[in-house]
């Protein structure tokens, strides 16, 4: 067991905000650059400079070079050809020492399959308090402490969370709950790379293989997700739905009833034993909102549903509720929405041809 | 081969109800289940066994109430069933509970796998599975949604991604959490509730484990809950009706008009 004596915090030994970075095959994913947003307004309260951790195989200067632009003080590369994957145990040890040699007060990890595992490890090892999935964060005036917002039960209520005496104080951030921080051209900052000794690459588990996921949009990445619920009827309906999800360019999800009759795969439901998504758009297709479902939804910025059922209780969390058929009313909204996304481009390419 | 599964009680999802005065969570009266995530986790357990062979012990920590979780885990055929029950446990965040869940396991194993669900509905964090791996220091594989070879000493995963399913070989012992897609959870037998009803549930309390006082319970827990409230819902429906063409025409028309307003489009 790390630490049998218990860490106290003197409150000068603890600073600065970090941020875990998030890469594939060298590239620095979306995650990062919200997570760096995050930091940025956290560290400017708290007066505190903003490092941007990275670990992986290699990277290339210039996508160091903008994760500076983008806000980050510092960024630290942690780079050896052991973590060119995401495993736990290396990339855990490798933060673990940083953490307690440099003793940043607040970590931040994405809310992804990589940073809710990760997490977790990390805090069991330096006593860290650790808060799932926030949606906001917020430094607390008096004490300058972490203040983590996360949705509870389902997104049933809100609770607010501090960790008073551990540092550091670690959180990991829902995807899509912010903007990425974009580049600022002339900020600078001070990029350190860094090779992990070998007894910190140990692993017991291997990377084999990856299979992707068939389709091109995954949930997690969409700014908008259609949801094709029971109402559909029988899967080859499922194509109406696609259609709509195509002339929205979402990503087209289901309801557990859609996927316990096989009509759409496991890695496309919504909800409490799915995926907890949070689009910028969600559009419910025959989705009755039963609270499960909901758990997983809730909190996305704008929600349309399309149900026969002036009851069905996704109406209660809906901007908008098209109150009818879906097979009368799918084919003239897709047909309506390709013509205004046809115009919108032709307005866009007439004006980029204006000198 | 003995395979540990962690289970958790929570409140049913759907008699969930929201004190819409105070916020929070209205816990009389309501029904209270084995995390049906977890669920899939006790079916890998058995899979494994009925390929393997072995013992499966369930452990859960929680109230004296927390038992009948544990008996319906028996009753799906799980062997043995173990609560870490105590005063000093509750109020305990998921770095207390890691904790002592690591030290039960270490007291009651050695274990070649450590099953969890992917997370508990109530507090919807999963931290516990990772968090009890880095105490044990084990290798831990999360969101697992297939096993297809078991032992010795090594199991396969399919672990399900953003982006697709990697593919892992991790070594026994290890911890791994599931998804929905690994199992699907058989129904308890009349024998496996006869046997439920009289299985002998083993408590286990605070003295019994190696753990700190200091860092168990609320006490001990570096998170602290200092306010819950109600989420601003600012979503006011609008209804369109769309019986006929021309109410569709027109609500399409307004879909259209609403997405391009906030530059949906
Ligand atoms: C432990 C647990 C976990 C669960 N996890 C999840 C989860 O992760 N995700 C999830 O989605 N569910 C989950 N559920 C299931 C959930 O309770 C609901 O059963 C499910 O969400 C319902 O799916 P649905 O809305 O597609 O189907 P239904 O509830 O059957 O709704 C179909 C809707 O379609 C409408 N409809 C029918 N025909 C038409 C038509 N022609 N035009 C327009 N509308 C039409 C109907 O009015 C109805 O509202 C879970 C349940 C439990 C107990
Ligand atoms: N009190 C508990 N007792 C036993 N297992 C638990 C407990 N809390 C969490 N777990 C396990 O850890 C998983 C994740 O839970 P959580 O981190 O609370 O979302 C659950 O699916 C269980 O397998």
């Amino acid at each position: 067991m790390p630490g049998t004596e218990k860490t106290t915090i003197g409150e000068t030994a603890f600073q600065g905000v970090w941020v875990l970075g998030e890469q594939r095959d060298g590239r620095v994913l979306r995650i990062t650059h919200e997570l760096i947003a995050r930091g940025r307004t956290l560290a400017d309260k708290c007066n505190a400079r903003l490092t941007a951790v990275l670990v992986g195989r290699d990277f290339e200067r210039a996508a160091l070079d903008d994760l500076i632009a983008r806000g980050a003080d510092a960024v630290l590369a942690v780079k050896a050809p052991e973590l060119a994957h995401f495993r736990v145990e290396p990339v855990a040890t490798c933060l673990v020492h940083l953490i307690e040699m440099r003793r940043p007060a607040i970590v931040l990890a994405g809310a992804t399959s990589t940073g809710r595992t990760l997490a977790p490890y990390i805090a069991a090892r330096t006593e860290a308090g650790l808060t799932a999935d926030c949606t906001e964060l917020d430094i607390e005036a008096e004490s300058g402490g972490l203040i983590q917002i996360r949705p509870a039960i389902g997104g049933n209520i809100m609770a607010s969370i501090r960790t008073p005496d551990h540092r550091p104080q670690m959180a990991t951030v829902r995807p899509r709950s912010t903007r990425p921080a974009k580049p600022v051209p002339g900020r600078t900052g001070r990029i350190e790379t860094l090779k992990p000794p070998r007894q910190w690459l140990h692993s017991r588990t291997r990377r084999t293989g990856f299979t992707p996921s068939p389709d091109e949009h995954g949930l997690h990445e969409a700014e908008v997700v259609v949801v094709a619920g029971r109402g559909i009827g029988k899967a080859e309906n499922l194509d109406t739905v696609r259609a709509l999800a195509d002339s929205l360019d979402a990503a087209l999800g289901a309801s557990r009833e859609v996927v316990d009759r096989g009509w759409h795969s496991y890695p496309h439901q919504v909800g409490l034993s799915g995926k907890t998504i949070t689009p910028r758009l969600y559009v419910g297709v025959g989705v009755s909102g039963a609270i499960q479902h909901l758990a997983g939804m809730q909190t996305s910025e704008h929600v349309i549903a399309i149900n026969n059922d002036p009851d069905a209780p996704i109406f209660q969390v809906a901007d908008i509720g098209i109150v009818g058929d879906l097979f009368d009313v799918l084919p003239v909204l897709t047909r309506k929405l390709q013509q205004a996304r046809h115009r919108a481009r032709a307005a866009l390419s007439v004006k980029a041809r204006e000198p | 081969m003995r395979i540990a599964v962690l289970i958790k009680q929570v409140p049913e999802s759907s008699s969930v109800r929201i004190d819409p005065e105070t916020g929070t969570m209205v816990r009389s009266g309501v029904e209270a289940v084995v995390n049906p995530l977890d669920l899939y986790a006790i079916e890998v357990a058995l899979m494994i066994r009925e390929r393997n062979g072995g013992e499966i012990v369930a452990l859960s920590m929680g109230p004296p109430a927390a038992e009948s979780a544990l008996r319906e885990a028996v009753s799906m055929g799980i062997d043995a069933a173990v609560l870490a029950a105590d005063r000093r446990f509750a109020g305990s965040d998921t770095w207390c509970t890691g904790y002592v869940l690591a030290a039960a396991l270490r007291k009651l194993g050695p274990f070649d796998l450590i099953l969890c669900g992917e997370r508990a509905t109530d507090g919807d964090t999963g931290q516990v599975g990772p968090g009890v791996a880095a105490f044990l220091d084990l290798p831990v594989a999360t969101y697992v949604s297939n096993v297809p070879d078991f032992g010795p000493g090594l199991c396969r995963v399919d672990r399900l991604t953003e982006d697709g399913y990697e593919h892992l070989e991790v070594q026994l012992p290890a911890v791994l959490t599931v998804v929905k897609e690994a199992a699907s959870p058989r129904l308890p037998t009349l024998r496996g509730k006869q046997r439920a009803r009289n299985a002998e549930i083993a408590i286990l309390r605070a003295e019994d484990l190696d753990v700190d006082l200091d860092r168990i319970g609320l006490k001990g827990s570096p998170t602290r809950v200092v306010r819950t409230f109600q989420p601003k819902v600012t979503r006011q429906c609008r209804r369109l009706p769309a019986r006929d063409d021309a109410e569709i025409e027109l609500a399409a028309d307004q879909v259209i008009e609403f997405l391009r307003q906030r530059n949906l489009l």
